[in-house]
């Protein structure tokens, strides 16, 4: 049978749409030219100077204390919300339901204008503390709806179980519940690291005038400064991403494997 | 003498629904008691009150002489084996059945012994380090049973342990369960739905309905000897008839019954001259004949017609009408059926015999326990060409001593 050569020159297109970009701007951070275009031989040059550049590590810095910070506060107030939300039977549920959702659809540039107004009628000064409570009020949705769907496949007669067998309440929560919804957890937890990392708009609105992420240094450098050392800046975080992105997937297989077990003990798996 | 594990009157609602009714249980050490019922019972609550999974609303809970009603589950010396098993999915075998000993700080060697004992005790030891969604239900069942023994509780908790499993697993459960039980020796109390299964296990039945305890007996006193309607239908099958003593023989009584005739019955509940009597006579104790006996005393003869006939392999059971009752009966096949020359076919005219001590008088009716029969699925009068038989008038089946 002759099979049409369509589907796969369509995944083709998709691909090279997708990644010629990336490759043209990876290749031209090597290249030594001042403008880029045209390949004018193989040089570093760019790498060290991004290495030189100060602003830029003062930046890196800034990105990763925020989107630490904000993906374990948004862990432990997201596993809460969930909790919650699964927990307590009453009609203002629908209420907390909406609440959680709700940052997952409002547009982002609502989101960081409605905060900046906040902060500056509260009178707050902007900056890295302002960014991140930002970061943690768009990414605790997506831990408090990951874990919320860890817990409803949860069998709640395991926590009896464990409570039969002589342990405490607080300890059937860390040997059993713990365990089996950390998955979810962490899933979440991945989200909003991501999230946090590469938040342009909101942070935009709510950074003030002294501290910059890497994004608005992105921004503000391709206004302002060299692209070409942007080229090399970005073939980084592009490295630095696809680890993060191999990473996420054998922790993903192992949250899935643990599905199965937990499906098969007679429950809904994912 | 006060029992190992003791109910005393206890309740418990749920919103509007009495889920358990003033019930009260002596429970002796040692014995396999079932609590037997059909779901909504009240029989899971009653476990959950034991397990301390459930505060009771009234009453108290007495093990071994000491008050547990407000203990928290972790504190009490009883285990669970839950009706889905509630094994935890993260933890190999070994480990699920090491976590109460874990939670208690026993030392390494210790629960490494124990553990290895169950495992040999349930049939589990080649299974050790798998994983709980790598084995079978059966399997799980043990491992289950395994995790709640080897903390060696004072009473262990059956939750329908064998709901889950299909009929051949559930009896080779049942023998294994039972062997164990003689093993360990320690208390079982066992929740199921299934009669068969109380009968075959239980040292003692506490049948429950509507959140009260019907009767409690040993499993044949249960069956030969019912105190209620409910308890008559629920466990086995039955016939219901409602009459009148009409006479009083030493230690039987004449009976009237309206539809059906006289028949003569052990009177052991000294029922007076007059009084109503509901009796309650099991198939298998009706002997089914072709042609007319030769009458003895203390035997009740009378004659129908078959209207259905059910082959059941070891068993045959008929529905004859007699009057106005529609009687089941099962016959053994002792023989081999094939060479039986005088099979009993549809429309066949038969002589139906008891022993007068086989109608058993009970000591509570209700209508609504007919529902339980099991009937054949035929209505007389939706067939024209089936003859009304006996002494029994055309067109007048629906009378409520039909047991429809």
């Amino acid at each position: 049978m002759k099979r049409s050569l369509f589907p796969f020159l369509t995944l083709c297109f998709c691909l090279a749409f997708f990644y010629l970009p990336l490759a043209v701007m990876t290749v031209g951070s090597f290249n030594n030219s001042r403008f880029g275009g045209a390949w004018r031989g193989f040089t570093l040059k760019y790498y060290q100077a991004l290495l030189r550049d100060r602003d830029v590590w003062i930046c890196l810095e800034n990105t990763l204390v925020i989107a630490v910070t904000a993906t374990m506060v948004c862990m432990a107030l997201g596993t809460a919300a969930a909790f919650a939300l699964h927990h307590y039977r009453s009609k203002l549920q629908f209420i907390h339901q909406a609440l959680v959702y709700a940052p997952l659809v409002i547009p982002e540039i609502l989101m960081g204008m409605s905060l900046l107004l906040f902060f500056v009628a509260l009178r707050v000064d902007l900056g890295m503390g302002t960014i991140f409570i930002g970061h943690v009020v768009f990414s605790m949705s997506y831990v408090a709806l990951t874990v919320l769907g860890r817990l409803q496949d949860f069998d709640s007669t395991l926590m009896d179980a464990a409570r039969d067998l002589g342990a405490s309440a607080w300890t059937a929560v860390r040997k059993i519940l713990l365990p089996l919804i950390a998955p979810g957890i962490l899933a979440g937890g991945l989200l909003a690291f991501t999230l946090s990392l590469d938040d342009f708009v909101v942070t935009f609105f709510v950074s003030g005038t002294g501290s910059k992420t890497l994004p608005i240094y992105i921004y503000s450098s391709i206004k302002h400064g060299s692209p070409t050392k942007l080229n090399a800046l970005s073939a980084i975080l592009l490295a630095v991403t696809f680890l993060g992105a191999f990473i996420s997937r054998l922790v993903a297989g192992r949250g899935e494997r643990a599905d199965r077990i937990v499906g098969s003990g007679g429950r809904r798996g994912f | 003498m006060a029992g190992f594990l003791e109910f005393q009157d206890i309740s418990h609602a749920f919103g509007a629904i009495r889920a358990v009714d003033g019930v009260s249980l002596s429970i002796k050490q040692g014995e396999v008691f079932s609590l037997l019922g059909p779901s909504g019972c009240g029989k899971t609550t009653l476990l959950r009150i034991c397990a301390g999974f459930q505060r009771p609303g009234a009453g108290r809970v007495i093990l071994d002489g000491a008050d547990i009603t407000d203990l928290p589950p972790e504190k009490r010396k009883v285990n669970t084996v839950f009706q889905n098993y509630a094994l935890f999915p993260h933890l190999n075998v070994f480990d699920n059945i090491a976590f109460g000993l874990r939670i208690a700080g026993r030392s390494r060697t210790f629960i490494r012994y124990e553990v290895e004992r169950m495992l040999d005790l349930t049939d589990m030891a080649d299974h050790a380090g798998k994983r709980v969604g790598e084995i079978s239900g059966g399997q799980k069942q043990r491992v289950a049973i395994a995790r709640a023994l080897v903390n060696q509780p004072q009473v262990l908790l059956l939750d329908e342990p064998l709901a889950a499993l299909d009929l051949k697993l559930r009896q080779r459960m049942l023998v294994q369960l039972d062997a164990i039980h003689d093993e360990v020796g320690i208390t079982f109390l066992y929740v199921t739905h299934d009669q068969g299964e109380a009968m075959s296990i239980s040292d003692t039945i506490a049948v429950m309905n509507r959140g009260r305890v019907e009767q409690t007996g040993s499993p044949a006193e249960i069956y030969e000897a019912p105190r209620s309607s409910f308890v008559a239908a629920f466990i086995g099958d039955t016939n219901f008839f409602d009459g009148a003593v009409k006479r009083i023989e030493g230690d039987y009584s004449l009976v009237f019954i309206e539809g059906l005739g006289d028949v003569t019955v052990f009177n052991d509940k000294q029922i007076r001259l007059g009084g109503a009597v509901h009796l309650s006579l099991r198939p298998e104790k009706i002997d089914i004949h072709v042609e007319k006996p030769m009458p003895r005393t203390n035997r009740n003869l009378v004659q129908g017609e078959v209207e259905e006939v059910v082959y059941l392999g070891s068993s045959t059971k008929y529905w004859v009408r007699v009057g106005e009752y529609r009687l089941a009966v099962q016959r053994q096949h002792r023989r081999f059926l094939l060479d039986e020359r005088t099979t009993i076919k549809w429309g066949d005219r038969v002589w139906l015999e008891w022993h007068s001590d086989d109608g058993y008088m009970l000591e509570r009716y209700s209508e609504a326990d007919e529902e339980l029969l099991v009937l054949p699925d035929i209505e007389p009068e939706a067939e024209p060409d089936t003859p009304a038989a006996g002494a029994g008038v055309p067109g007048a089946e629906s009378v409520d001593g039909e047991a429809s």
